[in-house]
C-alpha cells in the first residue's frame, strides 16, 4: 500500500463532509423528513444549470447560490403541494423533485450544444479530484469550502440548540413557548441546502444522503440524548469517511485492480456501520424473544 | 420529424409508434400501481427501487464476467437489478419494523447504501482490462428514442402483466391499505399481498428503468395518482384516472419529444404528467383550488345571510320584550344592526343588498332597516334553527349555555330540513325556544 499527500487530502475532505452533514442530518431524522436531503441534491439541477448558463464557469459562487436557491425553493414546494394537495410529505416531495430535476435536464438539453454539463458528475461525484485544484496556501478549494461549512453548521447547532430539541420533538410545545418550529424548520432547510449543495460537488448526491441519514440514524438507534446523538453521529461519520478511504485504496490490489470509488466505498463502511448499530438496538431490547422462541418469529418480526 | 403530426398519432411511423406505446402502457400500469402506492403512503418506494437497483446491475455484471461473458446480456442484468431492488425494499420493511427509525429515515438509509454498493461496485468493475461499463449509464438516463423491439417487448409485457394483476387484485390491495387488520380477519396473508405489491413496483420500475430513466420512473409512481386525488373521493374512480393521467402523460410526452430534437423524452413526460397534475391540482372536480374557493364563497355566503337575518330578528325580539310586547316586525336601526357582530360597513352593505334581491327586506328611510313579511318569516325560521341547534347542543353534548352559540354557529348552516324535524321531535318545541344564553348585542 502506498499513502501519499494526496491521500491524506482526500481523507481530509471526507471527514469533513461528513461532519458537515451529520450535524443537520440529525435533526432531519428527528423531524422524519430524512428524504428533504434526497430531494434537494436532485431539485438542484435547474438551479446548477441555470446559473451555470448565465455565468458560464462551472465553480462560481452565483452557481453555489443558485443551487441553493433551487433546494430552497423544494422545500417550500414541497409543504405547500403537501398542505394543499391532501397527499402526503413523501408523495409531494417525490413530485417537486422529479419535476424541478426534468426541468433541470430540458434546460441542459437545450443548451447542449454549447454547453459543456453532464448530470453524471453530480451523482457521483469526484472525492479523488479535489486535492488537485489547490487554493490559498496550498489548501484544496474543497477543504476550504467544507470548513467553512462545517463551521456554519457548527454555530448553527450551538446558538439554536435549545430551539431545534425543542422544535425536533415537541412541535406543539415549541409554539406554545414562542419557538416557530415553522420557522426553524426553514432554517434548518437553508443549512441542509448549504450542506449538501457543498458536498455533493465533492461525494456525488446520493453519497450526500448517506452520510446525512446514515450516521445520524445509527446513532438515534444507539442513544436518546439529542446531545450524545449529535456527537455520535459526528464521530460515525468520522470513521466511515476514513475507513472508506482506507478500503478504497486498500481492496483493489488485492483483486489485481487499480483502484475504486472512494466515496462509494464510504457509503459501504456507513452501511455497515449501521447494520451494526440496528443489531445492538435489536439486541439490547429483544434478545429475549428471539432466542426464546426461535427463529421464526425473528422472521415475523423482520418482514411485518 | 419529418413524419407529421398525424402519422405519429394514429402510430403509423414503426419507431416512434413503438416509443409512444410502450410509454403509454408504462403510464397506465405505473399509475395504476402508484395509486395503490400512495394510498400505503409509500410513494416514494419508486424512488428507492430505482437506486437500490444499482448494486444489482453491478453484481450481475460481474456474474457475467466471470461465467465469460463479455457481452451485456439485457435479461440478467434486469434480473439483478430486480433481486436488489427487492432486497433493498424489505430492508426498509426490516429497519421499520424492528427499530425505532420512521418510514423516511429508513428509506434514506436503503437509497443511499444501495447506491452507494451499486456506485463502489461498478468503479471495481469498470477496472477490470477489457471491460467496458459505458452502456450501463443507460440504466440511469434511459434513452426511450432508441429504443428497440426487445425493449419494446419487455416494456409492453411487463406493463401488461401489471395492468392485468393490478385490476385483478383491486379488492385485495384496496383492503390492504385501508384496514390491515381487516384484511388479515378476512382470512387474507397481509404479507403475500404486500410481497406481490413490492414485487410489481420492483418489475415496473426494473423494466421502466432502462427504458425511459429513473426521474420518470419515480414521476410515474407518483404525479398520476396524486393527480387523481383532486377528481374523486371515490377509490374505484381513483384509481382508473390514476390510470389514465398516466397514459395521456406517457403519450403526449413521448409525441411531443419525438416531434422536437432537444426534448429529452423522460424529462418531457415528466412535464406532461406535471402539467397535468396542475390541471387537477387547479380544476379537479372533488378537490381542485377552485371547487374549494367557490364551496368555501357558497358557504360564506350562506352564513353571512343567516346571521344578518339572525341579528335582525334578535333585535327585534329585544326591542319587543323592551316594550313587554311579543316579537313585532318593526325597523331596525342601522348602528345597531352595526354593533350585533364585527361587519365592516361595505360587508353589512352587500349583505343588506343581497337580502333585498331575495325580498327579505322592505324600503324604508334611511339608516334604518325593515323586514319584508317573507323576509320576517325566514328570519324566524333561521333563529329557530340556531336556538333549537343550541338547545340540542345544552341537552345532549354537555355544552355550557355561555358558549354554545359559537358551538351552534359552526353547524347550524348546514341542518337539513329533516335534521330540524328530527331536533323538534326530540327537544318537544313547536314555537320558538328562547335563548338559552344572554343576547349580545353591544348597546344593549
Amino acid at each position: 500500500m502506498t499513502w501519499y499527500a494526496l491521500d491524506t487530502w482526500i481523507v481530509v475532505v471526507g471527514v469533513l463532509s461528513a461532519v458537515a452533514c451529520a450535524l443537520p442530518g440529525c435533526f432531519l431524522v428527528l423531524r422524519k423528513i430524512s428524504m428533504m436531503g434526497d430531494a434537494i441534491t436532485h431539485a438542484v439541477l435547474p438551479g446548477i444549470a441555470i446559473a451555470f448558463l448565465v455565468t458560464g464557469s462551472r465553480f462560481s459562487g452565483i452557481m453555489f447560490i443558485g443551487a441553493v436557491l433551487s433546494g430552497l425553493i423544494t422545500a417550500f414546494l414541497t409543504g405547500w403541494v403537501s398542505k394543499k394537495g391532501s397527499v402526503d410529505q413523501g408523495a409531494s416531495m417525490g413530485i417537486v423533485f422529479t419535476v424541478l430535476f426534468a426541468v433541470g435536464l430540458l434546460i441542459i438539453e437545450q443548451a447542449a450544444d454549447f454547453v459543456d454539463l453532464d448530470p453524471s458528475c453530480v451523482l457521483y461525484g469526484a472525492i479523488e479530484f479535489t486535492p488537485l485544484e489547490l487554493f490559498w496556501w496550498g489548501i484544496p478549494r474543497a477543504v476550504w469550502v467544507l470548513g467553512s461549512v462545517v463551521l456554519l453548521n457548527l454555530l448553527f447547532v450551538t446558538i439554536f440548540y435549545k430551539e431545534l430539541l425543542i422544535s425536533s420533538f415537541d412541535q406543539n410545545l415549541a409554539n406554545s413557548l414562542g419557538i416557530s418550529s415553522e420557522k426553524m424548520l426553514y432554517y434548518l432547510m437553508i443549512v441542509v441546502a448549504i450542506t449538501t449543495v457543498a458536498t455533493f460537488e465533492v461525494v456525488g448526491s446520493v453519497i450526500v444522503v448517506a452520510m446525512l441519514i446514515v450516521p445520524a440514524g445509527s446513532a438515534y438507534l444507539l442513544t436518546i440524548k439529542l446531545s450524545n446523538m449529535l456527537f455520535l453521529s459526528i464521530f460515525l461519520g468520522i470513521i466511515g469517511a476514513i475507513l472508506g478511504h482506507l478500503l478504497a485504496v486498500l481492496i483493489p490490489p488485492l483483486m489485481g485492480l487499480n483502484g475504486m470509488s472512494t466515496s462509494g466505498m464510504i457509503a459501504v463502511v456507513l452501511g455497515l456501520i449501521f447494520c451494526i448499530a440496528w443489531l445492538g438496538s435489536i439486541c439490547s431490547k429483544g434478545l429475549k424473544p428471539i432466542r426464546k422462541k426461535t427463529f421464526k418469529i425473528a422472521s415475523k418480526k423482520f418482514l411485518g | 420529424m419529418s413524419d407529421s403530426f398525424s402519422s405519429i398519432l394514429s402510430l403509423v411511423n414503426y419507431n416512434t409508434g413503438l416509443v409512444v406505446l410502450s410509454t403509454m402502457t408504462l403510464g397506465m400500469g405505473s399509475g395504476l400501481i402508484g395509486s395503490y402506492l400512495l394510498l400505503r403512503k409509500r410513494s416514494l418506494m419508486g424512488d428507492v427501487l430505482s437506486h437500490s437497483c444499482f448494486p444489482g446491475i453491478g453484481i450481475a455484471f460481474f456474474f457475467l464476467y466471470f461465467l465469460g461473458k463479455s457481452e451485456k446480456n439485457l435479461f440478467f442484468l434486469l434480473v439483478g437489478a430486480c433481486i436488489s431492488g427487492i432486497l433493498g425494499m424489505l430492508m426498509v420493511l426490516a429497519i421499520r419494523n424492528t427499530t425505532k427509525l420512521s418510514d423516511d429515515a429508513a428509506m434514506g438509509t436503503v437509497l443511499s447504501l444501495f447506491f452507494g454498493v451499486g456506485v463502489a461496485i461498478l468503479s471495481l468493475v469498470q477496472e477490470i482490462p477489457g471491460v467496458s461499463v459505458s452502456g450501463l449509464d443507460h440504466f440511469i438516463y434511459g434513452s426511450s428514442a432508441s429504443m428497440v423491439w426487445v425493449d419494446f417487448q419487455l416494456v409492453f409485457g411487463a406493463s401488461s402483466i401489471i395492468i392485468i394483476s393490478a385490476i385483478l387484485l383491486r379488492k385485495e390491495w384496496t383492503v390492504l391499505c385501508f384496514d390491515e387488520n381487516f384484511a388479515t380477519t378476512l382470512g387474507w396473508s397481509v404479507r403475500t399481498l404486500d410481497f406481490l405489491l413490492i414485487f410489481m413496483v420492483a418489475l415496473i420500475t426494473v423494466v421502466g428503468l432502462q427504458a425511459v430513466g429513473f426521474i420518470l420512473m419515480i414521476a410515474f409512481l407518483i404525479i398520476p395518482a396524486a393527480g387523481s386525488r383532486f377528481w374523486t373521493e371515490d377509490r374505484n374512480f381513483m384509481f382508473w384516472i390514476s390510470g389514465l393521467l398516466g397514459a395521456i402523460s406517457g403519450w403526449l410526452g413521448s409525441l411531443f419529444s419525438s416531434q422536437y430534437k432537444d426534448l429529452p423524452a423522460g424529462a418531457t413526460i415528466v412535464l406532461v404528467a406535471a402539467g397535468l397534475f396542475g390541471f387537477s391540482f387547479v380544476f379537479g372536480k372533488e378537490k381542485g383550488l377552485l371547487r374549494l374557493y367557490w364551496k368555501q364563497l357558497l358557504l360564506n355566503k350562506k352564513m353571512g345571510r343567516q346571521h344578518f337575518m339572525r341579528a335582525v330578528f334578535e333585535l327585534q325580539e329585544i326591542k319587543g320584550s323592551e316594550n313587554g310586547e311579543y316579537i313585532q316586525n318593526v325597523p331596525i336601526s342601522w348602528t345597531d344592526l352595526k354593533g350585533c357582530r364585527s361587519w365592516s360597513q361595505k360587508g353589512l352593505l352587500k349583505l343588506k343588498l343581497q337580502a333585498q334581491k331575495e325580498g327579505h327586506l322592505e324600503d324604508c328611510e334611511s339608516q334604518m332597516v325593515a323586514l319584508s313579511e317573507a323576509g320576517f318569516g325566514e328570519a324566524y325560521r333561521i333563529t329557530r334553527n340556531h336556538r333549537l341547534w343550541e338547545l340540542f347542543l345544552i341537552e345532549h353534548a354537555d355544552i355550557a349555555a355561555t358558549h354554545v352559540d359559537r358551538d351552534a354557529d359552526e353547524v347550524e348552516h348546514i341542518l337539513s330540513s329533516s335534521m330540524v324535524r328530527s331536533l323538534e321531535a326530540q327537544l318537544n318545541f313547536r314555537d320558538l325556544p328562547n335563548s338559552p344564553h344572554r343576547l349580545n348585542i353591544k348597546n344593549y
